[in-house]
């Protein structure tokens, strides 16, 4: 099974619609309650991260019977050096995004921790691919 | 303590899951910063918070929190009930403080997370 999301930059009133759209969508597989837990939040994290500092961004979800992949792709600033970016604290993220709940450097080092694999990579003014996979019976 | 007890304790309003109010909850969370909810692995735990937004109850979907208790005297938006309601989230308005919430629960019983 293939989905798409689009998500848009800034627009914190519609961040996390597609992670609730995925989660929906596994409970309906009977998929364990504790993998779901771990690949929504994950995926929460890196769709608000995408409305918080990217212009615009696609999720792409691809579902078999073993394994869940979300690639975020977003269109937006990108990460100039993301050892620094994946330490616990460190954040560039603006005065409105703190005040959402948000922006206290601990999204990406949270993905890593309940991702069962994380990959990312970053361009320069260009954007980030962010890529999340769960497997069901790990 | 159930929610019933906890509306009652708190003299908090229920706004969102007036029918289960027997829902018992033994654990709670205080906070206003959603990536630190994020962290939590334990489910069943009540957050409190003075954060009144969406973004508190997204998190709670994500975070399986079965109930918010919005301390501080935040009311939520319609919008945000819709979303409470949708997720079967208990939203519970209350006037008190985060820590004076906090403090009545913990000498009620309510353990902390960590």
């Amino acid at each position: 099974m293939h989905f798409e999301y689009q998500i848009e930059g800034g627009n914190f009133t519609r961040a996390g619609f597609a992670s609730s759209e995925i989660k929906k969508m596994m409970k309906q597989l009977n998929v364990d309650m504790g993998v779901i837990k771990r690949t929504v939040v994950s995926t929460y994290e890196a769709e608000v991260n995408v409305v918080a500092h990217a212009f615009s961004g696609t999720i792409y979800v691809d579902l078999d019977e073993e394994k869940i992949v979300i690639q975020l792709q977003d269109q937006g600033p990108g990460i100039p050096d993301i050892d620094q970016a994946m330490k616990e604290g460190f954040s560039t993220a603006s005065s409105a995004v703190r005040e959402m709940g948000f922006g206290a450097g601990m999204g990406l080092p949270n993905i890593k921790r309940n991702a069962d694999d994380f990959q990312i990579t970053s361009e320069v003014n260009k954007g980030t691919n962010v890529k999340i996979t769960m497997f069901f019976n790990k | 303590m159930t929610i019933k007890q906890i509306s009652e304790l708190l003299e908090a309003t229920i706004v969102c899951g007036e029918d289960r109010k027997e829902h018992k909850i033994e654990m709670a969370f205080a906070s206003d910063l959603m990536s630190d909810v994020l962290t939590l692995s334990d489910n069943n735990v009540m957050l409190i918070t003075g954060l009144s937004n969406m973004q508190a109850l997204r998190t709670a979907e994500m975070a399986e929190i079965p109930a918010i208790i919005f301390a501080r005297n935040k009311k939520i938006s319609e919008e945000m009930k819709e979303l409470a309601i949708e997720n079967d989230i208990i939203v519970l308005e209350c006037r008190f403080s985060v820590f004076k919430v906090s403090g009545m629960l913990f000498n009620n019983g309510i353990s902390p997370v960590f």
